[in-house]
């Protein structure tokens, strides 16, 4: 998801330090100085403790050196805990603006429900609801909790998590089910299952990520804090025992000279900044509306070999839209666009609303509304009849379908189907595109064939380039979908991917996953359907998409 | 010809032979360390001690049979050297002290092969030959096995896995040890070195009378003493000795002895990891710090300020005339940056900077290239902290030669490079604060410091040198002493091995182009100064009253 250039304002950016946010961060860096929180970071502990003997040294034997000594100690720690409040107050503005989204709102909770079976409604605050608790939404109203839709479609502005200002739609079953909670809902009504327990919602859990408060170390950090550490106790020892060999020399040091010693030595500079880098990568990523679940995953991020991608969504729009119209010989193509677009204007999907956008740009076809043509009867897609179509009042017939089933309503009506067709439509199949046959049959004379549609899947704009920038860092991509071959194979090289694995079952993208990482790969997965959580879990590196399932999100360890 | 041009050519000399021996000596321990085939002598033993040469170990079974022969070790060389005066070839040697024995048990078994007595007028024969030869073969194989362990832990994956001790051990032994000892202990004897099993030599002298010589099976035991970088000397002199090193051919001749093994390695590394590339840059950066130190101290010594204008400004006061300065220098040099701990020449006598540079060759943990099998596993531990830091700043996860450097392999790396600064630093904060201890120095001042930090930087790395100078031979000295070797043997043995089990657990990494590539000049650069850094920034403060104070005076 990318952030539109006017959502970031409200967003917290990077960039360099302000006085202000300096001045606010200067309280809660002097409270990081107790010691329970400072043990947290064994370098800059020593330090503090250091810090508080030179201090006493001072105070027992005034002398400009220890004064010195001891103020710039307490600037190394102050100086330390600032960085790591600036970085958590970042994380604080980000998260207030997330709470903004998160206002307590009343919940229509529902008794009871079944399919077409609604039980009685009650209102209790959005707080109370529980997973398994049924809630019902209407336009204009915020999405108590995060859940799925069981019931309808509904517009959904998602901006406050996502920083898109489109309304994106959510409806029940298929991939597009999940909905979170704080968002709003723009239009129609639905009937959402919960799925998260109040406190643990996709918001609470990002309002946790950016403050800080839930952040884990990551195995990097960890590593690297065992190395300070094991470098502070050799320098630590190196000091303390100078002492008596500096005695035995006749040149004993003071407490103050040891500790500046101590402290020059050990590692301050990292051990100061660890935490602060940590919180500040966490922010990045939120920035970039990515919501890491652990710190594991986002440092595996980096190691990937392999990337699968599933087709839908990530590499393609994800809806075959119309892309040409290919007349048979002796068939005009503005005829030929004139009938596809009679045929698809009951047409819902997204594909028949593609077929009228289409004869509207290419061929200048006004959009006629069903009014305009009085007494016509749409004829509905069915998976019998494999074809939908209209029967215009005066018995001007317009089929559009799949090729077999339109060829023999040709026949059926008295008509010839020409061969041409045949070569056409393999010739779309082989291409990867999914082709419509389009038919007509005027009163008085034999039904006939006008042409084909060329239903596509549209690679994302961009999507090339930016798997050319992974392969030069060394990753590979790989394309899942549960298309054939062909088109499979079509789609993979117009997007540009290294592989890809067609007709994939769940078991199929599990087997892939195991087999690359049973080479010692580290694998990536991006998926949003149910149907792609167990590979999300088996990955390294799941990335749900926000858009996905609820089972899609929880078994990924980042979400986009 | 000058001691000038001499010291070149033994250098140039050095190198050559060291050259030729890389590839062949490195592919034949590859070799014995990997091959499935076993010796018929090798299986009778296996049968005999009831091994299962077939079995692998798990790193805690291997590191438990470590323990077990180590163990076996210090009590048997303890009983030895305390009832020797019941053994044959005694030679009318009395039983050595209770703290004595256990200090120098301890002291062969760790391969370390500290002295705090006198060989000639304190051990027999017998004592010699079945006591301290018999640690000196097994403490060496010991280094070997481990480091073949920890090799493992890189090739191997998702085992636990990782080779038999006994095995491993037996194998070094019986095709590597023995038969190079047997021939280079006759090139010696050929070239000087005593051998001989009878009671004191007698030798008319001319003016001081009739003098009673120890003369013992010095060759068989030399031989050992270098190439197993054990440095336990049959007279105390060591090889400053004549019976012990003759001339120029003999001294070249140890100083390769004590070298090859340690050189050798990179290459056993490289082919078992299977890329030489591997292998020529640890060689290189072993080689870097042997050729920087031996520069450095061979300069100090011949630059000398100091009292003996007779020689030129050289400092030739504790050394032997037959080699002269650069030779004694190239000696040092190599046995410091080995575990070795022999001597042609005193190092308390050398110049406060050139002394000092043989206590840093000893702090750096003895790599470049340090003791067999414990000089290549330092380095190893420290290439990994090298791909960690380097890898942290690439972004990615750190790999080293397919294997990721997590959490629990830094854990290991960073105890290692903990303990033995700690061990040193320790026990020579607690010598300088026990004013009974002190006394023990014949030299005031940071000169006397320096030979106590020196005594337990030597011995806490397994070195085996002494600055001399200093009476060790006290209850304290001999316990703390025992202690300190002991711990700094066996604690990196534990981290090392504990090592290797997390490293084979791992799947491998294939190499992508992310992957930091640790076949280069860059790596090699890198290692370094990791190299540098940790040891220069952990001992300074130690340095600067000792060697730095007295030499920049």
């Amino acid at each position: 998801m990318s952030v539109p250039a006017s959502e970031t304002s409200h967003r917290i950016g990077g960039g360099f330090l302000d006085p202000r946010m300096l001045g606010k961060s200067l309280p809660e860096a002097m409270r990081k100085l107790d010691p329970r929180a400072m043990v947290k970071n064994p370098v800059m502990f020593v330090v503090e403790i250091g810090s508080a003997l030179t201090t006493w040294q001072a105070i027992a034997h005034p002398s400009v050196f220890a004064w010195v000594i001891t103020v710039w100690l307490w600037l190394t720690v102050v100086f330390a805990n600032l960085a790591e409040a600036v970085a958590e107050g970042r994380g604080k503005a980000q998260a207030a603006t997330l709470r903004k989204a998160k206002t307590t709102t009343a919940a229509r909770k529902l008794a009871s429900w079944s399919p077409g079976n609604a039980g009685p409604e009650t209102e209790v605050p959005g707080t109370d609801l529980q997973p398994g608790d049924f809630v019902v939404i209407e336009a204009g109203q915020v999405i108590p909790g995060d859940g799925d839709v069981v019931e309808g479609v509904a517009s959904v502005d998602e901006s406050a998590i996502t920083g898109e200002s489109a309304p994106v739609i959510r409806e029940s079953g298929g991939d597009r089910s999940a909905v979170t909670g704080g968002t709003r809902a723009l239009s129609d009504r639905i009937v959402v299952r919960i799925t998260a327990k109040p406190g643990e919602t996709f918001i609470d859990r990002m309002i946790g990520l950016v403050e800080g408060a839930n952040r884990q170390k990551t195995p990097n950090e960890l590593a690297l804090s065992v190395l300070l550490a094991s470098l502070t106790i050799v320098f630590l020892l190196a000091v303390v025992t100078l002492q008596p060999m500096a005695t035995w020399a006749g040149a004993a040091q003071s407490l103050v000279v040891m500790i500046a010693l101590l402290v020059a030595l050990i590692p301050t500079t990292i051990g100061a900044l660890l935490s602060a880098i940590g919180i500040a990568g966490m922010d990045r990523l939120v920035q970039r509306n990515v919501l890491a679940m652990s710190g594991r995953a986002v440092e595996a991020a980096g190691d990937i070999n392999t990337l699968l991608l599933d087709k839908t969504g990530t590499i393609t729009l994800g809806n075959r839209q119309a892309s040409e119209f290919l007349p048979v010989r002796g068939v005009d193509a503005s005829a030929l666009a004139d009938a596809a677009q009679l045929s698809s204007l009951a047409d819902e999907t997204p594909e028949g609303r593609s077929i009228v956008v289409l004869a509207k740009s290419a061929y200048g076809l006004r959009e006629r509304h069903s009014g305009e043509l009085g007494g016509a009867e749409f004829v509905p897609f069915t998976a019998q009849t494999r074809m939908s179509g209209v029967n215009l009042a005066d018995g001007h017939q317009v089929r559009k379908g799949a090729g077999s089933a339109v060829r023999k309503w040709v026949r059926d009506s008295g008509g010839h189907p020409t061969d041409e067709v045949g070569s056409l439509v393999d010739a779309i199949s082989a291409a990867g595109g999914t082709p419509l046959v389009v038919a007509e049959h005027v009163p008085g004379r034999p039904a006939r064939t006008l042409g084909v549609i060329h239903l596509k899947d549209v690679v994302k704009d961009g999507i090339r380039e930016r798997f050319a920038e992974l392969r030069a860092m060394g990753i590979r991509t790989v394309m899942i979908t549960g298309d054939n071959p062909l088109t499979a194979a079509a789609i993979a090289a117009e997007a540009g991917v290294d592989d890809f694995l067609a007709e994939a079952t769940p078991e199929d993208k599990m087997a892939r996953i195991l087999a690359e990482q049973e080479g010692g790969k580290l694998v990536a997965m991006t998926g949003d359907g149910t149907n792609d959580a167990p590979a999300l879990a088996q990955a390294d590196v799941g990335v749900a998409m926000n858009t996905g399932t609820s089972a899609a999100k929880e078994a990924g360890n980042m979400v986009d | 010809m000058s001691d000038t041009w001499a010291g070149a050519l033994q250098v140039a000399a050095l190198i050559f032979l060291l050259a030729v021996s890389y590839r062949p000596l490195g592919d034949y321990l590859a070799h014995i360390l990997t091959t499935r085939k076993h010796l018929r002598a090798e299986k009778a033993l296996y049968k005999t001690i009831g091994v299962d040469p077939e079995a692998d170990q798990t790193w805690g079974v291997y590191l438990r049979s470590v323990f077990a022969i180590s163990a076996v070790g210090v009590l048997l060389l303890y009983l030895i050297l305390r009832v020797q005066h019941h053994l044959m070839m005694a030679l009318g040697m009395p039983k050595m002290q209770a703290d004595l024995a256990y200090n120098t048990a301890a002291s062969f078994v760790t391969n370390t092969n500290w002295q705090n007595y006198y060989g000639e007028n304190t051990l027999g024969y017998l004592a010699q030959m079945i006591g301290l030869t018999v640690q000196n073969f097994v403490s060496a194989a010991v280094g070997i096995a481990v480091v073949a362990t920890l090799i493992r832990g890189f090739t191997r994956n998702r085992t636990d896995r990782l080779g038999n001790f006994w095995v491993d051990l037996t194998r070094v032994l019986i095709r590597l040890m023995l038969p190079f000892s047997i021939v280079f202990a006759l090139v010696l004897i050929a070239g000087g070195v005593t051998q001989s099993l009878g009671d004191h030599m007698t030798v008319v002298h001319t003016v001081n009378g009739d003098q009673s010589l120890y003369t013992a099976g010095t060759g068989s035991q030399e031989a050992i003493k270098l190439l197993g970088t054990n440095g336990g000397g049959v007279f105390d002199a060591n090889s400053a000795h004549p019976f012990e090193n003759p001339d120029g051919f003999t001294n070249l001749i140890e100083i390769y002895l004590l070298l090859v093994i340690g050189f050798a390695l990179p290459r056993t590394f490289g082919r078992m990891v299977g890329s030489h590339k591997q292998g020529y840059t640890i060689v290189a950066v072993m080689a870097v710090i042997w050729l920087g130190s031996l520069a450095f101290s061979t300069f100090f010594e011949m630059h000398h300020h100091g009292l003996d204008l007779a020689t030129g400004h050289a400092a030739l006061e504790g050394k032997e005339t037959r080699f002269g300065i650069p030779a004694s220098a190239l000696f040092m040099t190599g046995t410091t940056l080995t575990s070795t701990g022999a001597v042609n020449s005193t190092h308390d006598s050398y110049s406060p900077l050139g002394g000092g540079a043989a206590m840093v060759d000893i702090m750096l943990g003895e790599i470049a290239p340090g003791g067999t099998g414990s000089g290549l596993y330092g380095m190893l531990v420290l290439a990994i902290v090298t791909v960690f830091i380097a890898g942290l700043m690439v972004g990615r996860t750190p790999e080293y030669l397919g294997k990721k450097i997590r959490p629990a392999e830094m854990k290991y790396a960073a105890l290692y490079i903990l303990t033995t600064p700690a061990i040193v630093l320790i026990f020579a904060g607690i010598a300088m604060a026990l004013p009974g201890e002190t006394a023990r120095m014949t030299n005031s001042g940071p000169h006397g410091f320096s030979e106590v930090l020196y005594a337990f930087t030597s011995m806490g790395n397994n070195n085996g040198s002494a600055f001399a100078g200093l009476g060790g031979d006290t209850t304290w000295f001999n316990t703390a002493g025992a202690l300190a070797m002991l711990f700094g043997r066996f604690l990196p043995m534990v981290w090392v091995l504990a090592l290797a089990g997390s490293l084979a657990r791992q799947r491998p990494v294939p190499e992508s182009s992310g992957t930091l590539k640790t076949a280069s000049p860059l790596f090699a650069g890198m290692l370094l100064g990791t190299v540098l850094l940790v040891v220069g920034l952990t001992y300074f403060p130690a340095l600067s009253l000792g060697p730095l104070a007295e030499g920049l005076h």
